[in-house]
């Protein structure tokens, strides 16, 4: 077990591109850090770099406080499991996990009481003499695992190992993966394209795009203070909501309507120099049916009617979809975002739509107009043209 | 009284079914007919071999016991399994390290290399026979068995890093990857996980190299003047009759059957490691 220093890392290839530049992060002892982003971020080159896999270009690597750039992987003492498993299928899931210790020069009777016992961890011992291609997807993933744990390496590297499971075993292996290393408390890299995976599984995320980190923190800390536009669309689910908005005389116009600034946003805007024009974003989730709020709360907040266009009812939630008038937000981070999720994401695509999360009890109905009601200081701004966040008063 | 027609209807699913069996037959007698003859010669005696029977009248061994009776054909039997066992180690062995480079590696030139070997292959044999023929006089390996492995291994080379190349990209890169992350050195990598599963097409390759090298007659029989490097197909077309009017028919076939019987052993043994699909379970499939 050590920490992991990432010291300026960054990747070039001998083309010229870059895939992951001056990545600066130290991972703890014994903590779980996500690297999240969408594909192609480098994400996965950087977990390759303190793998070993690829060479680091410039800056270095450190874990447990020795420099590793030149080690070669079976020299640096950790573990990995990839998104395809890897298992070998010449072997049986014994073999597979006795694997690295045979290489070790572990003797034979220790190698059988710690695949054995790491059998018993993972649920897998009635298994221990089949290969792996009679196994299901599930049972690869935890055999992947197990081949990962039996030698107590000083770090984990996860490359989206839940990615090829459907998603009901990726629920119930999210957890298993969340309470193994919580019982190891090895530390462990996680890469992963899977917000809700970054979100849950992470004591720290780590958010990169295009080879840059844009922000590192806990889940929480992201999600209510997200540094730029990049990391506001990217954390959450439905994804934050983005629309042009003009600053005049403390107010917010655009199309939700003229909304007051509070105290701490005008102060904030004013450190900031902010621009006049700004995207605003509010989480879907800060909405609710004005008809269920309370008197005075309503009053300190904003209301804005709309004719509802869909609604999925979820059962615990209603999620209602507006569209607005004008223009949407636009922004280089916005139509990233956009990309890699597809069109299908309506909260950043199509002429300025609005989603938001209403209580299983509003009376909300497709087609009718509706009240929704959100709390002004909740609202972020952001830079159009940078994408900061204007609105951010972290650290 | 009601006559029962028979219902002389098939349906498709059987007409498709004795359509594919006729083929079928007509390819198997196609292929095996010549075999069965000259089987079937290879036990007649010389006075009924000329009668046109499939089955011969008489049974005779004669023509067994005169082939191996004479110290050229079992020398020629010797030559040719320990220059084909030869040619096929070598090749085999330098072919996978190459294939495995193809496959794996990016370096410059690899475009040529692969193009160059094609292009080996391709080279019509018979106008090398004369350069080779002066070539291994100089040089002293005429009529040796370096002076067969040599040019067999040369052009079984480029079949063997073919055939195993295609079998090495069907190998998944992240096994290799996944056993240097357990702590295996590159040698330890590529002996414990890439070969073994490399294994078939290895054995693949090997049976057809050797069918290759054992077959050869254009080399066997230019590259060679004596008993000392003569191989089986060569030192065939040197039987003679007792007699100048007389034809070695017999022998001949005798000799083919014996030559046709190692093959046949070396494809029904290495049959068995040949399994398709081993790689399966490896990666999500």
């Amino acid at each position: 077990m050590a920490e992991i220093v990432l010291d300026k890392v960054s990747k070039r290839y001998p083309d010229g591109a870059v895939a992951v530049r001056d990545v600066d992060v130290e991972i703890a002892d014994g903590e779980f850090v996500i690297l999240v982003g969408p594909s192609g971020c480098g994400k996965s080159t950087t977990l390759n770099m303190i793998a070993g896999l690829e060479d680091i270009t410039s800056g270095e690597l450190r874990i447990g406080g020795q420099r590793m750039n030149e080690r070669a992987p079976k020299d640096r003492d950790i573990a990995m499991v990839f998104q395809s498993y890897a298992l070998y299928p010449h072997m049986t899931v014994r073999e597979n996990m006795a694997f690295p210790l045979r290489l070790a020069k572990v003797d034979k009777e220790t190698v059988r009481r710690k695949v054995e016992e790491a059998a018993r961890v993972l649920d897998l011992t009635q298994h221990l003499d089949r290969r792996p291609a009679n196994l299901s997807g599930g049972q690869r993933q935890r055999v992947a695992m197990g081949r990962a744990i039996v030698r107590n390496p000083k770090a984990f590297l996860m490359d989206e190992p839940l990615s090829n499971l459907d998603a009901k075993l990726r629920v119930q292996m999210r957890t298993e993966v969340s309470r193994l290393q919580k019982k190891l408390g090895t530390t462990t890299v996680y890469v992963t394209h899977d917000q809700t995976e970054a979100m849950t599984l992470g004591d720290r995320v780590v958010v990169m795009r295009a080879g840059v980190v844009q922000q590192v923190g806990s889940p929480q800390f992201l999600y209510d203070h997200p540094a730029n536009l990049f990391v506001a669309g990217f954390i959450g689910s439905p994804s934050m909501n983005f629309v042009p908005a003009g600053v005049e005389e403390g107010v917010l116009r655009g199309p939700l309507g003229d909304i007051p600034l509070t105290d701490r946003v005008r102060r904030l805007l004013t450190e900031a120099k902010a621009p006049r024009e700004v995207i605003m974003g509010v989480r879907p989730e800060h909405f609710e049916d004005a008809a269920l709020v309370e008197e005075h709360a309503r009053a300190a907040g904003v209301v804005h009617r709309a004719q509802v266009d869909v609604l999925e009812s979820m059962g615990s939630d209603k999620y209602a979809y507006f569209s607005l008038g004008g223009e949407r937000a636009r922004s280089a981070e916005l139509e990233e975002l956009a990309a890699d999720v597809g069109i299908a994401d309506l909260s950043s695509s199509g002429a300025g739509s609005l989603v938001t999360r209403l209580s299983a009890a509003s009376g909300a109905r497709e087609g009718e107009p509706v009240e929704v009601w959100f709390d002004p200081d909740k609202v972020q701004l952001f830079d159009p043209s940078s994408g900061r966040n204007l609105t951010y008063s972290g650290d | 009284m009601v006559l029962e027609v028979p219902d002389r209807r098939m349906s498709p699913e059987a007409r498709r079914r004795a359509k594919w069996w006729f083929v079928n037959a007509v390819v198997v007698v196609y292929a095996l007919l010549p075999v069965l003859w000259i089987v079937s010669l290879s036990f007649k005696t010389k006075e009924t071999i000329t009668d046109g029977r499939l089955l011969p009248r008489e049974w005779t061994l004669e023509n067994y016991r005169a082939i191996f009776g004479t110290s050229d054909f079992v020398r020629a039997l010797v030559n040719s399994v320990g220059i084909a066992l030869i040619s096929t180690t070598i090749a085999v062995v330098l072919g996978t390290m190459a294939a495995y480079a193809i496959a794996r590696l990016d370096f410059p030139g690899k475009r040529a290399l692969v193009g160059v070997s094609l292009l080996i292959a391709m080279f019509p044999q018979v106008s090398l026979v004369s350069p080779l023929f002066e070539m291994e006089r100089g040089l002293g390996l005429f009529d040796t068995w370096p002076g067969l492995i040599l040019p067999y291994i040369t052009f079984a080379l480029p079949l063997a890093i073919y055939t195993l190349s295609a079998f090495f990209r069907e190998i998944p890169w992240e096994l290799e990857k996944a056993a240097k992350m357990d702590g295996a050195t590159p040698a330890q990598a590529f002996l414990k996980v890439i070969a073994p599963l490399a294994a078939p097409g290895v054995f693949t390759t090997a049976i057809l190299v050797f069918i290759f090298c054992w077959n050869d007659f254009l080399f066997a029989l230019s590259l060679t003047s004596t008993e000392r490097s003569r191989t089986v197909p060569a030192a065939m077309s040197f039987f003679s009759g007792s007699s100048q009017f007389e034809d070695p028919t017999g022998t001949t076939c005798a000799a083919a059957v014996v030559i046709s019987v190692p093959i046949i052993v070396f494809v029904l043994f290495f049959q068995r490691r040949i399994v398709a699909g081993l790689t399966s379970g490896a990666v999500k499939g």
